[in-house]
């Protein structure tokens, strides 16, 4: 018989009311009617009791790049980030391009995993934009969606072969938006700082083109089309103006858009460095309104490790990205939800229950009879992001040294705890005698 | 555990969040670029300067100020003038100057730019000359070498300081010491150029204006915040300026689909007679070399009495000796 594992006195993500939440055989039971002799009771008055989180953008790195992250350490910071599911981008070496690479990454998530890993494969053979992948049969090995991230489908034939292939799949292709003509060599956005520092700029226009351009291609195909993401205000407006249509075209955002602008790329910190790059403040604000208003389908993190030799190289020279796993959650209620852009219960729907219909992934609830997916978090802790306490093998954050304001206490997946907080003390649990309880 | 409902903070303020610890700026064995130094650091360091020209001229004996200091010159990116202009300086003030061979170095086989940096260091060079085509290559190697001071001899398309000062020494005696009230025309590719970085950031800090014109596609985006103002045509620039530099027109522009042609670019912005003659009667003409004659500037303007170009060379390399001696002292501070 397994213990039963209650969370007392706890709020409710969505109704802001006291509860209490038991968990037994991996999914959440019905509070017993008498006493039980076996609970472990987590008692943490003010903490927030909610559904998993799921990020839909991750770059886990395996196969092949195992020296900025493994499936292991990718998925332990996950599960130190509040996240019980993650979608992984195909951008490994080799490519995820075949059934047998997504059933090895299944494989591979199975032994090592701490969340659920849902496989994302390429577009493209190779992710050269040249030839379809074989989409159907990774569908049916268990890939989620498909996308070239780290690369666009430059070709505008091209995204519509893949887009009218993949409909009888029902998966949405992620598109990493970017007009490769525009791209150039760029560095970061192009705007006053890469004026001032003397670097290649990244325009607004070469994602929000490929943006309209993939609206256009999924009304002309009827596939889905889910938009990664998104940094600049044109590209709100076109994921916009997609929904006004009725388009099947949905879109993400990510925690440094709505928190950062290109001025944190100060004098070349190459931990301001990312693909779609930090834009302007006015690019900002429109993030945040697009999030208020909707617009926005999702949150993810775009959670991309590198070596700390990597980042240290010049500028120009250094890898695109940062890592996102493990500030994901205090960086949502610190510069949105505290400030009062969004309700809580909105700001973790974007983390949980909205990824999860957007990838068709089985719903979590707190009801009883839901996979026991959970993460318990207190929305008013202070804590100071050390990169050097990361799980991730990746350091690459902006964040370092920031205090933010939101704390993961504990992360439960199937009923098991993936992440307990070093002040989650199990000395202290309660081994209740019988009717300790109503 | 405590769960205190405490009053929300208002969001940290977006910073650079940089791991950096202190800025290399303000620590003065580097020169990293003009933006952001002082009028007092930049009247200070002309003021030497020109002191130092005219004992460069007299013909004197080398000096002694920098007996002990060994200056690696590290031209990663080809240059004639500038490399040569800081080996004269530092052999005048008495340096050992030692000069890095990229094409024939360890750089080639897949060494770092910083580990190669690291090997001068270890060998005992104090200062290190550096021209890179990587914008933010000094500021890099300033921020993760420990004992050497950094001067930056041209970094990609950021800024070019020692280009800059000399700019100003020539505009300073051609503008009798007065930069209020003053304004230089830059014509050409701005948005390639690390010498119209330094000169409006060197300018506009001394209280001169700066305007700038070109071609749509070399002109970076919102270059106003540079502090300058963008004029139309080259004529608009010109009319009433106190002097016109004229910016280098690469081949490679063509290529790259920023530019139809040089004739195009010649007739449309070449600095020629007809337009020196709208500035001030006393405007000089200045180019920072080597000049694409007939392109950019009209071959006999650059020849004719407005030109400083020459000047300029000769000012590159007193403003070098004072840019040494700078870091030198703030080398010798420091350890």
């Amino acid at each position: 018989m397994s213990t039963m594992t209650l969370f007392k006195n706890v709020v409710h993500w969505k109704t802001g009311e006291k509860v209490t939440v038991a968990v037994e055989d991996g999914v959440v039971v019905s509070l017993p009617k008498r006493g039980h002799e076996h609970a472990r009771v987590l008692e943490f008055t003010g903490a927030v009791l909610a559904p998993g989180l799921v990020d839909l953008h991750v770059h886990l790195r395996e196969p092949g790049q195992s020296g900025k992250e493994t499936i292991e350490t990718g998925t332990r910071a996950a599960a130190a980030g509040g996240f019980t599911a993650v979608a992984c981008m195909p951008n490994t070496v080799p490519v995820v391009d075949t059934p047998a690479w997504v059933e090895w990454v299944l494989h591979r998530a199975k032994g090592a995993g701490y969340t659920r890993v849902y496989p994302i494969a390429a577009v493209t053979q190779g992710q050269k934009g040249e030839q379809l992948a074989p989409l159907q049969a990774m569908a049916r090995a268990g890939a989620v969606a498909f996308s070239d991230d780290g690369h666009p489908v430059a070709s505008a034939a091209m995204m519509r072969r893949a887009l009218e292939y993949a409909r009888n799949t029902g998966l949405p292709i992620i598109g990493h938006e970017e007009d490769p003509t525009l791209r150039v060599d760029g560095v970061m956005n192009e705007g006053f700082t890469a004026t001032r520092l003397g670097l290649r700029g990244l325009p607004n226009a070469a994602e929000s083109i490929m943006c309209r351009r993939d609206a256009d291609l999924a009304e002309l195909t009827g596939g889905r089309v889910h938009l990664a993401h998104l940094s600049a205000a044109q590209s709100f407006d076109a994921l916009r103006d997609a929904k006004r249509r009725g388009l099947p075209v949905t879109g993400e955002t990510c925690p440094h858009y709505w928190v950062l602008t290109d001025e944190a790329v100060g004098d070349y910190d190459t931990h301001a460095k990312m693909n779609p790059p930090l834009r302007s403040e006015v690019d900002r604000a429109a993030c945040i309104a697009a999030i208020v208003d909707g617009t926005i389908d999702c949150f993810a993190t775009d959670h991309a490790p590198h070596t700390s030799d990597e980042k240290a190289r010049p500028f120009a020279e250094a890898p695109f990205g940062i890592v996102g796993l493990e500030t994901a959650l205090a960086l949502t209620l610190t510069y949105l939800v505290h400030p009062g852009h969004l309700p809580l219960a909105r700001a973790l729907e974007l983390w949980t229950d909205a990824p999860r219909r957007l990838f068709n992934l089985p719903e979590v609830d707190l009801e009883p009879g839901s996979e026991a997916d959970l993460v318990l978090f207190d929305p008013n802790a202070e804590w100071t992001v050390d990169p050097d306490l990361f799980f991730s093998k990746g350091r690459n954050t902006p964040f370092a040294g920031w205090s933010v304001k939101g704390r993961v206490l504990a992360t439960m997946m199937g009923g098991r705890f993936t992440h307990l907080a070093p002040e989650v003390d199990f000395e202290h649990q309660l081994v209740l005698p019988a009717r300790d309880q109503k | 555990m405590t769960m205190s409902a405490s009053v929300m903070p208002a969001p940290a303020p977006v910073s650079s969040g940089s791991f950096s610890g202190q800025s290399p700026a303000s620590d003065e064995r580097h020169l990293l670029g003009l933006e952001g130094m002082s009028r007092d650091a930049l009247l200070g360091l002309l003021e030497d300067a020109a002191l130092e020209r005219e004992w460069l001229r007299s013909g004197a004996p080398n000096r002694a100020d920098l007996a002990g200091c060994s200056v690696m010159l590290a031209f990663i990116e080809d240059s004639t003038r500038t490399r040569m202009s800081f080996e004269v300086a530092a052999r005048r003030m008495g340096a050992n100057a030692l000069t890095f061979n990229a094409s024939a170095s360890s750089l080639n086989k897949g060494e770092t730019l910083l580990d190669t940096m690291r090997l001068f260091e270890a060998m005992g060079a104090q200062l290190l000359v550096l021209r890179h085509n990587m914008s933010g290559a000094p500021a890099y190697l300033a921020r993760h070498l420990r004992a050497t001071g950094v001067i930056n001899a041209g970094d990609g398309m950021h800024e070019h300081p020692t280009q800059g000062l000399l700019d100003l020494l020539t505009l300073r005696d051609a503008w009798n010491g007065e930069f209020e009230g003053r304004r230089l025309a830059i014509v050409g590719d701005i948005v390639h150029s690390r010498v119209a970085r330094s000169a409006i950031a060197g300018l506009t800090t001394m209280g001169a204006s700066v305007t700038v014109c070109g071609p749509g596609t070399l002109l970076p985006h919102d270059v106003e915040s540079l502090g300058c103002t963008v004029a139309p045509t080259v004529e608009d620039a010109m009319e009433d300026a106190d002097g016109v530099m004229a910016l280098r027109i690469q081949k490679e522009r063509m290529e790259g689909g920023l530019l139809p042609s040089l004739v195009e670019y010649a007739r449309e912005w070449g600095v020629n007679h007809e337009r020196v003659a709208l500035m001030k009667p006393a405007a000089v003409v200045m180019h920072p070399g080597p000049v694409n004659r007939g392109v950019e500037l009209q071959a006999s303007v650059a020849d004719s009495a407005r030109s400083v170009i020459l000047d300029q060379v000769a000012n590159g390399v007193a403003v070098r000796c004072s840019v040494l001696k700078r870091s030198w002292l703030a080398w010798k501070e420091m350890a």
